[in-house]
């Protein structure tokens, strides 16, 4: 959490001056077509040195091709990609050799050791003697590898494969990283883990992770961009997609000695309430406010006035499931 | 093109081969078959003379069958893995892949060839043969595993399945080595026009080899396999930028 925080103060303060707020990343209406199916279909967003995005979308919807068509392992129907200021389609080398990126799945060469399979990732990376021997080191230790260095990657488990994916991605400590469902198949603690060592180096790079992991959102980015269908649905910061939410800034009350009906009847009639129903679990109501407002001391003041006595009283942050299954559903339905 | 990068790719393909017991398997098979059928069907010690026409003339139908079996791996198994998405978003290009992976495979055969030295020993032990001709001989045996490895190479790049990829790899290897077989050509020259029987005759490795395997080295003989492998290899880039993503 401490680290959490010290990184969203530098992010601020480097908003303050925008100057020092290098776009590392510019995509312009990119779209990938398969035949009659748009897999992506006019994408446009960009990411600056201290960002985190998180690309999130239902399966389909286009993220990986996105992801793919940025490192260049794709060629775009139609658009454009700038990584580090050079042109993917004109430059692919030099985007490559400014990224680093874990595939999905995180795919290596099976029957390498870690230690050789990053000795040769280190050598195409153009780093040879004292240098590469320091960053292979540094890779493997950061993504806490060193223990199994030298058993061939094929007998490692899912967890322990992926890592050597992302020692593979950052061993060139690269401007731009990419990683595609860094934490898809592991368990709690390794998801952690691999969480704290994104936040450790989002200082200094640009990181776009996918992910359909929505407590991501939180533990780890500064920005989202939610994709459906090929199209940007969403794109703005952790906050205000959880405003997006119609359960952003409700409250939840108990009040004792009063029946829920009354409770209900009483406060819809509320003049900054729009809504209120029952919870499903046990006593009590949800209170909907009027755009979105925060209702907390109106709400109280009111209930106190009745004589009424409260014996519990909170707002609530929005529910990204919900907001999450809102913005891409109805995108999907409005395709068909 | 960065001569690095093939290097660093040449030398992982390489290990590759020995990190498995495929390349132990291979050499023994590739020594056993090449010191049985000199012996047995080459008729090494009836015939007399002290020479390796026995053991280089044969090369062509082994490499058939074995080559096929070293680059069935090169491409079909990195696009199953999905590693080909790694390598290819590594600041390489698809040509300097391509080509290292070729000069791997290529490198092993050379390898395995190499290890047929007892050979050399003996028929220089028994007699007294003319060592040029057994040192153009290699060189000759040696471009044209490039020819077919180069084949191979290019097809294990059209699919995912290395099974396809080795019988594939195989007919066209076996197209390209009866091109120039007796049997094929008197087909062809009872109804075709000669010109036509010469050109199919001048695609064949068994052609170009025979010379080279004799001793004469002509440099349209050597023209030949390196325009064969310039042209697979050129075939296998475009190919693997194509499909690598399917």
């Amino acid at each position: 959490m401490g680290l959490n925080n010290a990184r969203f103060e530098n992010a601020f303060d480097e908003a303050g001056d925008a100057l020092s707020m290098t776009l590392r990343v510019e995509i312009e209406d990119l779209a990938k077509h398969f035949g009659e199916i748009r897999a992506v279909d006019g994408v446009t967003f960009s990411v600056s040195k201290g960002e985190v995005l998180g690309f999130l979308g239902p399966n389909g919807a286009g993220k990986s091709t996105t992801m793919k068509m940025i490192t260049g392992f794709l060629a775009p129907t139609r658009g454009t990609v700038r990584v580090c200021g050079y042109d993917v389609s004109t430059d692919p080398i030099s985007v490559k050799a400014n990224l680093g990126y874990l595939p999905e799945g995180a795919p290596a060469y099976a029957d390498m050791t870690p230690d050789s399979f990053l000795k040769f990732i280190a050598d195409i990376r153009g780093l040879s003697g004292a240098d590469k021997k320091r960053a292979v080191a540094s890779a493997a230790e950061r993504a806490r590898v060193l223990n199994v260095m030298y058993q061939p990657i094929e007998t490692l488990s899912k967890g322990y494969k992926r890592r050597v994916g992302l020692a593979q991605a950052i061993l060139h400590n690269p401007p731009v990283l990419i990683m595609d469902e860094p934490t898809d198949g592991l368990d709690p603690n390794q998801k952690h883990e691999v969480r704290t060592l994104i936040n450790e180096m989002a200082e200094d790079k640009a990181i776009i992770i996918s992910t359909h992991i929505l407590e991501e959102v939180n533990a780890l980015c500064t920005r989202n961009v939610v994709i459906a269908s090929g199209k940007v649905v969403f794109d703005g910061t952790p906050a205000e997609l959880e405003a997006k939410s119609r359960y952003h800034n409700a409250v939840v009350l108990t009040v004792n000695a009063v029946d829920n009906t009354k409770l209900l009847q009483y406060v819809t009639s509320l003049e900054f309430v729009a809504e209120a129903e029952p919870l499903s679990t046990g006593n009590g109501i949800r209170v909907f406010p009027k755009d979105g407002r925060h209702i907390t001391i109106p709400l109280s003041e009111k209930i106190r006035e009745q004589g009424w006595e409260i014996a519990s009283l909170y707002a609530e942050s929005g529910r990204l499931d919900e907001v999450f299954r809102s913005i891409t559903m109805t995108k999907t339905a409005g395709v068909k | 093109m960065n001569m690095l990068n093939i290097w660093f790719i040449m030398k992982r393909e390489f290990g590759g081969y020995f990190a498995t017991p495929v390349a132990y398997v291979f050499i023994i098979i590739f020594l056993l078959l090449a010191g049985f059928s000199t012996f047995y069907v080459g008729n090494f010690f009836s015939r007399g003379e002290a020479d390796l026409y026995p053991f280089f003339s044969l090369h062509p139908w082994l490499y058939i069958l074995l080559i096929p079996a070293i680059s069935m791996r090169l491409w079909a198994e990195e696009r199953k893995s999905g590693s080909i998405e790694l390598l290819m978003t590594l600041p390489v290009s698809v040509f300097e892949a391509v080509l290292g992976k070729f000069f791997a495979a290529w490198a092993f055969t050379g390898l395995a060839l190499i290890l047929n030295f007892p050979l050399w020993i003996t028929v220089n032990y028994l007699g007294n043969p003319d060592n040029g001709v057994i040192f153009t001989g290699f060189i000759g045996s040696f471009l044209m595993a490039g020819g077919f490895l180069a084949i191979g190479s290019c097809i294990s790049a059209v699919t995912k399945n290395q099974v396809i990829a080795f019988v594939l790899s195989l007919i066209v290897s076996l197209i390209f080595v009866l091109s120039g077989y007796g049997i094929v050509l008197d087909f062809f020259s009872s109804w075709a026009p000669q010109p036509l029987v010469d050109a199919i005759s001048s695609f064949s490795f068994l052609t170009h080899f025979d010379a080279i395997s004799k001793g004469v080295i002509d440099l349209r003989d050597m023209l030949y396999f390196a325009a064969l492998i310039a042209i697979w290899l050129f075939a296998n880039a475009l190919i693997v930028n194509a499909r690598k993503a399917d």
